[in-house]
This record gives C-alpha cells, sequence and structure tokens, in this order.
C-alpha cells in the first residue's frame, strides 16, 4: 500500500519587545536566571496582567505577512495545565478567537511553488525555562528540575498551518519561508538555537487517496531545520512500520532525539477539551479596527516571496533570483541601486552574489562595510559593456574600488587596465608579431586554425593582456586573410 | 436533570488525590452545581451582556516600556528550595 504523510506545522515566535506580555519585566536573553521577574510572571496571587500594545502590533504585522483575516475583535484566553515552568498553572493564550486567521504561505519546493495555508496566529505567553539534571542529563533520568523565569510571559505568537504539507522536505520549505518572514519583518530574532522560534510538527499518514486523517503524533524539540527534516522523515518511517506490521500509532507527543537520530515517546497528550478554556476574566477584549490594521499593513516591508518574484520579472533566472534574495540586504542594496543607476539587472546581480560576495569573504569584511556604491557597480559594468576593461581585467578594478582607490575608471586607470581598443594601436602590435612569425603566419594561411590562438596570446603577452582579445582575433585574421 | 461527570477525571485534571468517599462527596456537590447551570442554558435567547467581559471596555494596552524586576535574593528566599539562582522542583517526568 502507498501511505501519504499529512503534516502541520506549530510555529512558536518569541517577540523581540523590549517589556514582556503581562507585565514590564525586562525581555533579555542570556541574563541571570529570575532576575526579570515580578509578580505577574510568576503567578503571584493578586498580580494583574496589562497587554504589551506592541505585542499586538507584531502578531498582525505577521497576520498580514501571511496573508490572514485580522479579526475585528479578539479575546484572551486562559489553558490550564500543570507543569513546573508555568507558575499559574495556566497560561494565557487564545482559544476560538484569535487575531489572526485563515491566510498562506507559498514556498518553493525543487523548483514548484507550494501553498501551505496558515489556520489561525494567535497570542500567547511564553512559560519559563526547566533544565532538568540528575543522571547524564537526561530527561527521562531526571533527579531534579532547575526553572528560570526570565522567560515566562515573553510575548509568544503561536502560527497553526493547515495539515497541507506530506514530506520532510515541504516541511523544511515552509519552515524556512516562514522564519524568513519573520526575520524581515524584525518582530522576533528568529534564532532556532536560542529557541526565539521553535517548530513542532503534527504527523499523521492515511493510505493514498484517503480522505480522512489519520491519529496525528506530536514531534517537538527540532532545534534546526535539518533536525526538522530528519525528525518529519523519520516520525513519517516509524508511523508506516508501525501500522504495516499491525501496530497502532497513539495520539501522543514524541521528542526527537537528535545524538539518536529517533524519536522517544513523552506523554499521553491531554486533549483539547482537558484544558479546560476560559475566557481570561482578567483582560477585556480586544478591537482591531480598520485604522490599527492600515497603520501596521503600512509598515510592512517587502516580503521574500515578493522580492523573488520581482527579481524574477527583472529578467534573472530562478537560481538567481534566489541567491541574491538570500543575500545580506546591503548586498541586495547594492544590486538595487546599480540597477538605479542604470546597469543591466542579470549582470548587476551576478557581479554582486559573484564577485562581490567572493572578495567579501576572502578578505573578511561585513557586507555591511563594502565600500562600493551602486553607481561605481554600474560604472564597473559600463567599462566592461563598452570595452574598456576586460572581463577579469574587471575584478581588478573592482578590488581597487573596494580598497577605496577611486572611482571604476580611476582604477582602471591607474592600475593600467585599460583594454586597448584603439584599432591603429593593435594593428601596429600585430604586424610586429606577425613578422617575426613567419611560420605560424604560413600554418594558418594553410587552414590550421590552432595557431590563432598562439597568434592571439602573442598579441595579448605584448600588450601585457590589455589587448581587446576580440579585436585582435579579427585583426589577426583580416591581416592574413584566413578569415 | 442529572449530569454525568467523570470525578475521577477531574480530579485527576486537578492533581486531586481523592478517596472513594471523597469522590463520592464530590460528584454529588458538583452535580448540583452542574444541573443549576443546565436549568441556565435552557432559558432563552442570548444574555443582553456579555457574560465573561461585562465591564463594557475594550483595548487597555500598556506601552511597550521596560521597568524593574524583584530583588532576586529576596525572591529566592520564599522557594523552599533553591540552586544556584534557579528554582528547584522535582523532577519533571515520572519513569
Ligand atoms: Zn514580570
Amino acid at each position: 500500500m502507498t501511505w501519504e504523510a499529512v503534516i502541520g506545522i506549530e510555529v512558536h515566535v518569541e517577540l523581540s519587545t523590549e517589556s514582556k506580555m503581562f507585565c514590564s519585566c525586562e525581555v533579555s536573553f542570556g541574563a541571570e536566571p529570575n532576575t526579570k521577574v515580578c509578580p505577574t510572571c510568576l503567578g503571584l496571587p493578586g498580580a494583574l496582567p496589562v497587554p504589551n500594545e506592541k505585542a499586538l502590533d507584531s502578531i498582525m504585522a505577521i497576520g498580514l505577512a501571511l496573508n490572514c483575516k485580522v479579526a475585528p475583535n479578539s479575546v484572551f484566553h486562559r489553558k490550564n495545565y500543570f507543569y513546573a515552568d508555568l507558575p499559574k498553572n495556566y497560561q494565557i493564550s487564545q482559544f476560538d478567537v484569535p487575531v489572526c486567521l485563515d491566510g498562506y504561505l507559498d514556498t518553493t519546493v525543487d523548483g514548484e511553488t507550494h501553498r501551505v495555508g496558515i489556520e489561525r496566529a494567535h497570542m500567547e505567553e511564553d512559560t519559563g525555562k526547566s533544565t532538568h539534571v540528575g543522571e547524564g542529563g537526561r530527561i527521562h533520568a531526571a533527579s531534579s528540575t532547575l526553572l528560570d523565569f526570565n522567560r515566562s510571559g515573553v510575548p509568544l505568537v503561536e502560527i497553526v498551518s493547515r495539515p497541507d504539507i506530506h514530506s520532510a522536505a515541504q516541511a523544511r520549505s515552509y519552515a524556512q519561508a516562514l522564519r524568513g518572514v519573520v526575520a524581515e519583518l524584525g518582530v522576533s530574532d528568529a534564532r532556532l538555537e536560542e529557541g526565539s522560534i521553535r517548530f513542532d510538527a503534527n504527523i499523521s499518514i492515511r493510505p493514498e487517496g484517503d480522505d480522512e486523517l489519520g491519529t496525528k503524533v506530536e514531534v517537538k524539540n527540532m532545534n534546526s531545520f535539518r533536525s526538522l527534516e530528519q525528525a518529519v522523515d523519520y516520525e513519517i518511517k516509524r508511523q508506516i512500520d508501525l501500522v504495516e506490521s499491525g501496530g497502532t500509532v497513539i495520539q501522543e507527543t514524541r521528542h526527537w532525539d537528535e545524538e539518536a537520530g529517533v524519536t522517544h515517546s513523552m506523554r499521553t497528550k491531554e486533549g483539547s477539551s482537558d484544558y479546560r478554556y476560559f475566557a481570561e476574566p482578567d483582560l477585556v477584549p480586544m478591537e482591531m479596527g480598520r485604522e490599527w490594521v492600515d497603520r501596521i499593513a503600512a509598515t510592512l516591508p517587502e516580503l521574500p516571496e515578493q522580492r523573488l518574484e520581482r527579481y524574477r520579472s527583472a529578467g534573472l533566472e530562478d537560481t538567481l533570483a534566489a541567491v541574491l534574495s538570500g543575500a545580506d540586504s546591503p548586498l541586495r542594496g547594492l544590486y538595487e541601486d546599480a540597477v538605479e543607476s542604470g546597469a543591466d539587472a542579470r549582470a548587476a546581480a551576478n557581479w554582486v552574489t559573484g564577485e562581490v560576495t567572493a572578495w567579501a569573504r576572502r578578505n573578511e569584511t561585513e557586507t555591511q562595510d563594502l565600500a562600493i556604491s551602486g553607481s561605481q557597480l554600474a560604472g564597473l559594468l559600463a567599462l566592461i559593456d563598452d570595452g574598456k576593461v576586460s572581463a577579469s581585467a574587471a575584478k581588478d578594478v573592482l578590488d581597487g574600488v573596494l580598497l577605496g582607490e577611486g572611482d571604476p575608471a580611476e582604477v582602471a586607470e591607474s592600475r593600467d587596465l585599460i583594454q586597448i581598443s584603439d584599432s591603429a594601436a593593435i594593428d601596429a602590435v600585430v604586424d610586429e608579431v606577425l613578422q617575426t612569425n613567419p611560420d605560424a603566419v604560413e600554418s594558418l594561411r594553410n587552414g590550421e586554425d590552432k595557431v590563432l590562438g598562439f597568434l592571439v596570446g602573442q598579441v595579448m603577452r605584448a600588450t601585457r593582456g590589455k589587448a581587446d582579445p576580440q579585436l585582435v582575433n579579427a585583426t589577426i585574421r583580416e591581416r592574413v586573410g584566413s578569415g | 436533570m442529572p449530569v454525568e461527570i467523570d470525578i475521577a477525571h477531574v480530579a485527576r485534571l486537578a492533581r486531586l488525590g481523592l478517596s472513594e468517599q471523597e469522590l463520592d462527596h464530590y460528584r454529588r456537590q458538583l452535580g448540583v452545581i452542574l444541573e443549576h447551570a443546565a436549568r441556565v442554558q435552557e432559558l432563552e435567547g442570548e444574555p443582553s451582556v456579555d457574560v465573561t467581559h461585562p465591564l463594557g471596555m475594550v483595548n487597555a494596552f500598556r506601552e511597550d516600556l521596560p521597568g524593574d524586576s524583584l530583588d532576586r535574593d529576596e525572591l529566592l528566599a520564599q522557594a523552599p528550595e533553591t540552586r544556584d539562582g534557579y528554582f528547584v522542583a522535582p523532577p519533571a517526568l515520572e519513569g
């Protein structure tokens, strides 16, 4: 039987606000444990939450970037469960009226656009951080749990996809695209290794062609795109093997073990109703009016997928467009400015992603420190186009410009890289070379074309590489009459 | 109208270890409350006020400005067990 995997992804994005979601404790990654806490984020009796407006701005930006509708009204709910890192015994979250609903994100997998529906994006608060210590540091053998509540109450946006993903590669591509959007918006540090963006996958299998969904398993603890892909891949195979050998998939949460490359069962998942959601009585409802939504929409930057489309329509082929779109923003800015100054889009993109990037890497220079303007790059490309410098000499010109030696024309001059394209000058050198190599001239006349390369080489050597090879080629053929 | 209650499940969710006698006692008490709620639900029509948010107020936010946090020594002094600035709790998972 052929099986189809059905995957939905839940993403938690920690917002990089200055203060927490419901109190004014500072949001600070890496602070000494339990130094950024107060009665509200510790869940002490009598403390009252007050929502951070900036966090609402951020979730609306995320929702709009993911083509979601912003709900006109929204409320917070309490999600009740017991865990040591949740001091109130409930998390303030959202249930049936989230801030953002019903969007999508387009991603590219193997050159094809794949659309993943977004069911919702809701606002909630993060929990504290627990470290399990004891024999071997393994969670199953822990002898106690250390708790740091600095993260407790940090604003968190949960983005829930529809089960539109059917392979590990698609899961990875969706996660990467989503991270790209969040990073572009600047609403989160979006660093996987620091946990400021976290991916959980809900995975089930069903016989291909079936409409009904199988029992889903939630897989957690993937802290890189690679481990997300591996974990999804592993879990799909595990479920298929289990079912094919007569077993049944049970609804549970499984933990990805990076070292062993397997998933382990964690605990039987409590059903949704067991969280006993109810409206948070300490918080009043929210109204996201037209004006507020418009204000946020006006601040949205160009998003990766839109940029890619713009590059493609400027004439860049897919790979080049993708490489440029993924480049640092100073490099993209250089490309934009060069095109603005009249450079050909493909030539500019090729130079930015090729030679300029290579130069930065070779010279260990941060891309924002590159000392070349868009008009200088356009100038360099014009020198090549006009036949003033050869493509290889242009790399030297670039080096000079980046080292602050002046504009491309000045560098070409001072480094003596201007191509000789004055035909009288070339004629003279060609004549001299032909006179000193009568045998080669004879061979060429007799149709031995390979000596042409030798003669061109001699002229290039005599001009120290500055002659325009095309012109030299044509001149020799014309003089020898072998054209 | 009597309401079915899985009292053992409710107790488990609340992390309460109850004896058979206590389970029976609370099943009866909770049953009376739920029967009352069921009667209220039989009323026709929508309530005239938002019963979960009766204040009639919306959008009470704060500006994103960081403020002071608690003194850690004073805070940790309230806890039964601490280590290196952390609170110490029993292991999170059994088994
Ligand atoms: Zn706080």
